[in-house]
């Protein structure tokens, strides 16, 4: 095989970064133009920097809560759909379950549903059936991780299946056969071997549950709130304040930068565990 | 030999919660399928008209243009995440200087959510306002109007798609390849395969799995999305973006026909359930079996 020389790589990745970073870019640029720069005739690099839809956003209480919602939404619901799609994955891949491709098939199908039409009977269960004495599941943080369920996990089981049907099955059924509980042999065998999946799968979900924005928009209108809902607030009947928006998207971008951040050393971790075993 | 009972103990929370969010409000859409229904109305009332829905959503012109133009938009989207997709992810592979910094950059657009990413798109897109309409008429003297070209606005949400989610294609199949053993990969070097019979004879059986599962996931979601297009072009111009999604929410909200667009719901779902099956059916149940 020929070996292609490093720095056309770097060149090439040079350029296609150039591609995907420049929208991003270009949101930065809306942030911090002054409002009446907005309908001219676009510069495309920056002239002049004006912070203060920034200082606008910052001194917003609500959208600092709104991004504490985000967060508790967003990390709840990933943490929960991983969890139970690996056991569901476990399940589906290691044990001789009549009709499992029926059901596995049928998980999916939840991801499926065209959203607009979904939103009303779930605000009526989340407000009038699913209620335990004054306990409504509308508007608040559990409501939301439960309802991101429904595109959240079968995500995670689509995703988790081929990582765990790459597991040898003999590598278990060994721990079985020399007496090792279900558990042990879940916690001990397959959650190592099987991480950069659960990473990949954590990391995803978790960025799908903070980008939601139509469910979020319709079950929640005080204490669940969340930051892409903040985002309509600034279109308002007097035209859409396009700075402030594309300041709060920059602040969205933040926890989700930190977040994949923190879970690609894992994704790298998944990389080396490759190398060792090939 | 594990026991039944366990396997279906671990499924059980899954099972629960899908069922909780996931069966109930769709047994409540096909209910609402068979009425005419305004909630918005002062006199919400349902009114059940049996099958009528169902038979104006056959014969509604503008649905069937809608659907046609989601198939042509899922086409061109999820064919080109998958090619350049598995390209990028490959040529990750490779060692090269400031690896983990470009793959960290290739999948930023990943992390925006679709309702910042159409406004940021239609920024862009504008006339006369938008920075790309303006850089190609002073480069190219090409004339971009979203606003009244068909054409125009189609690839704008077809690139648009292809830039936000082409990452997702990298990342899951960058996860496939690394965990590939070498062992078949040397055997073929020392047995003088060229590229093309490794792809196709080693490379491609043995990522199938996630690729199939990544292409499945790319297919639902680009047959449903709604916010990104909405932002971007509202549907527009005439109905060249209106895709399903799209025209679902339309109808339910400015429209307000309930029932109508429960119908149309239950159709689209029901479409993509076929579609996804007979994929599914083909490509990955014999294997799950086999294993």
């Amino acid at each position: 095989m020929k070996r292609s020389n490093p720095w056309l790589a770097v060149l090439f990745w040079t350029f296609l970064s150039f591609l995907t970073l420049f929208p991003i870019y270009w949101l930065f640029v809306i942030s911090v133009k002054p409002a009446v720069d907005l309908f001219s005739t676009p510069d495309i690099l920056l002239t002049a920097i004006d912070w203060q839809n920034y200082v606008k956003v910052m001194n917003d209480s609500t959208l600092r809560g709104y991004m504490m919602n985000s967060l508790i939404i967003s990390t709840g619901n990933a943490v929960l759909v991983t969890t139970l799609g690996f056991l569901a994955c476990y399940a589906l891949t290691r044990f001789d379950l009549p009709g499992k491709e029926s059901v596995f098939f049928w998980t999916i199908t939840n991801r499926m549903a065209p959203p607009a039409v979904f939103l009303l009977p779930l605000y009526l269960l989340l407000t009038q059936v699913y209620v335990i004495g004054d306990f409504k599941l509308a508007d608040t943080h559990l409501g939301m991780i439960l309802v991101y369920c429904t595109f959240n996990l079968p995500f995670a089981i689509w995703t988790l299946r081929p990582t765990l049907d790459g597991i040898p099955k003999e590598l278990d059924e060994a721990a079985v056969v020399d007496g090792a509980s279900a558990w042990k042999v879940i916690s001990d065998i397959i959650f190592p071997l099987a991480r950069p999946g659960l990473a990949v799968t954590l990391i995803l979900t978790w960025v799908f549950a903070w980008n939601e924005y139509l469910l979020a928009a319709t079950l929640t209108n005080f204490n669940a709130r969340t930051l892409t809902t903040g985002l309509s607030e600034y279109v308002t009947t007097t035209g859409t304040e396009w700075g402030v928006m594309a300041a709060i998207s920059v602040f969205t971008l933040i926890p989700a930068l930190i977040v994949f951040g923190m879970v690609q050393k894992h994704i790298v971790a998944g990389l080396t565990f490759g190398a060792v075993k090939g | 030999m594990q026991s039944k009972k366990l396997g279906w103990l671990l499924l059980s929370p899954t099972l629960f919660i899908l069922g909780l969010f996931g069966i109930f409000p769709f047994i409540y859409v096909v209910w609402v399928s068979f009425h005419e229904w305004n909630p918005f109305a002062a006199n919400p009332e349902k009114l059940f008209n049996w099958a009528e829905n169902y038979r104006k959503v056959v014969f509604d012109a503008q649905f069937l243009a809608s659907l046609g133009v989601t198939l042509a938009f899922v086409f061109f989207a999820v064919v080109s995440e998958v090619v350049i997709g598995y390209l990028l992810a490959q040529a990750f592979m490779k060692n090269f200087p400031g690896k983990s910094f470009f793959r960290t950059i290739h999948t930023l657009p990943l992390i925006m959510a679709p309702i910042i990413v159409g406004s940021i798109w239609k920024l862009m897109t504008t006339p006369s306002i938008g920075i790309i309409p303006n850089l190609l008429d002073t480069w190219f003297g090409i004339d971009l109007n979203i606003g009244q070209s068909a054409l125009a606005a189609f690839s704008i949400t077809v690139i648009m798609d292809i830039w936000h989610w082409t990452p997702l294609v990298t990342l899951s199949l960058i996860a496939a390849l690394v965990s590939l053993p070498s062992d078949p990969f040397e055997q073929a070097q020392i047995d003088g395969a060229n590229k093309r019979q490794v792809f196709w004879h080693i490379t491609l059986p043995m990522i199938r799995p996630a690729l199939i599962a990544t292409v499945f996931i790319r297919l639902m979601d680009a047959m449903r999305t709604v916010d990104e297009v909405l932002m971007l072009t509202g549907g527009g111009p005439g109905s060249a973006t209106r895709y399903v999604g799209v025209h679902i929410y339309k109808e339910v909200f400015p429209r307000t026909n309930y029932g109508y667009g429960s119908a149309i719901s239950v159709i689209v779902l029901y479409l993509s359930i076929v579609i996804c099956w007979l994929l599914y059916v083909s490509l990955i149940a014999p294997r799950n079996k086999k294993g």
